[in-house]
């Protein structure tokens, strides 16, 4: 049991793999749906349900997913909203984007919201920069909006 | 070591997954003439000893079988009324098997819902702030140790009273929930688990935790 749950934790992928299958998923999308509008929502959504599981995941052993560190800043004064910038996502390596409003990486901000909504927090979660829409960097802007008091658990208030 | 149960609790308190590891089984079987000389009595669709202990059978014990034949309620297999054969004079010397009765799916259901306010009840008695709740429980037969996740989820196992490392046996059991329960996507959150990857996983786990204690994990 114990080396099968060491070898559990090493389990490391290609990114390759992930950037393959999730380049395979957005496209099939937008196959589906004409609308990438309607894409983004999706991902998004997906993205959510990923978080309220994974949430527990990175609590029971804080692994880190996508093997990128991305930077914390622009800080707002109230310290109620930040940034987060990276210049590398094995999510979007090799892409080249049609120009057509799609948001390539929703799954992400979506994640967020659905693992932070677990552990009682409300926040919003949107990309203000892209670099596969020409921007410098990615950026993603992550902004607290409430406590979610009637689903904190005892003991955590 | 020893491992009697698991259970796990959602973060809205139901009952979403439990397993009865190693439940020792109390049974006593003797063979008894006319007048019985214990008091029995039905309660709660059960045949129940109420009065007179000895040669193993307590107080509390449940009527399991007469003559053989399974009790069910307060009817034998085959029909008759437990309180009928035991007045009659002429069905001695006879048979009775009596046993600790085991908690039916509904009752561990019920229990759980129960254990949900007394934890929650822990926290606010607590005379220091930041209380974190019920995390270990002990009584002279078994201790309860509780583990309850900052998204709300409880994880309990009921061990023996001796029991050393609970938590860290939690702490497995919350990494095999977060792997096998929550990537299954066919599994849906605060539902029952019925994972069988995640049974195998567990029993795996109890069974090394038994064997070598929890040194290792």
């Amino acid at each position: 049991m114990s080396r099968q749950t060491s070898r559990l934790d090493a389990k490391k992928v290609n990114s390759e793999l992930l950037t393959l299958t999730y380049g395979a998923l957005v496209s099939q999308m937008l196959k589906e749906t004409e609308n990438p509008e309607d894409v983004n929502k999706q991902l998004e959504r997906i993205g959510y349900n990923m978080g309220v599981r994974l949430i527990e995941d990175f609590l029971a052993r804080t692994t880190l997913y996508l093997n990128m560190q991305p930077t914390v800043t622009s800080w707002s004064s109230s310290g109620d909203e930040f940034s987060l910038v990276w210049d590398q996502c094995a999510l979007s390596d090799w892409v080249e984007m049609p120009n057509n409003g799609l948001r390539y990486c929703a799954l992400i901000p979506g994640a967020i919201r659905g693992a932070l909504q677990m552990v009682q927090l409300e926040v919003q979660c949107w990309f203000v920069q892209d670099q596969l829409k020409g921007d410098a960097v990615t950026e993603l802007r992550v902004k607290y909006i409430k406590r979610l008091e009637d689903a904190v658990p005892a003991g955590e208030d | 070591m020893v491992i009697y149960g698991v259970y796990i609790v959602s973060k809205s308190g139901g009952l979403i997954f439990n397993y009865d590891h190693n439940i020792p089984r109390v049974e006593a079987e003797k063979t008894f003439g006319f007048p019985l000389d214990i008091k029995l009595q039905y309660e709660n669709k059960k045949v129940i000893v109420a009065f007179g202990q000895r040669d193993g059978i307590n107080v509390g014990h449940v009527l399991l079988s007469v003559n053989g034949t399974p009790v069910n309620g307060r009817t034998t297999e085959d029909g008759r009324d437990v309180f009928d054969i035991i007045e009659t004079k002429e069905n001695y010397p006879l048979s009775l098997k009596f046993g600790r009765a085991r908690a039916t799916t509904n009752e561990k259901i019920v229990l759980a819902s129960m254990f949900y306010p007394l934890f929650a009840l822990a926290s606010q008695l607590s005379p220091v702030p930041k209380c974190s709740g019920i995390e270990s429980l002990t009584a002279d037969t078994f201790k309860l140790s509780c583990f309850q996740t900052l998204t709300g989820v409880k994880f309990i196992i009921v061990t023996d009273p001796s029991m050393q490392g609970a938590e860290v046996v939690l702490k497995r059991i919350y990494e095999l929930y977060s792997d096998y329960a929550l990537k299954n996507p066919f599994y849906s959150l605060e539902m029952p688990i019925r994972c069988e990857l995640f049974d195998t996983s567990l029993h795996t786990l109890l069974e090394l935790v038994e064997k070598s204690g929890t040194a290792n994990l």
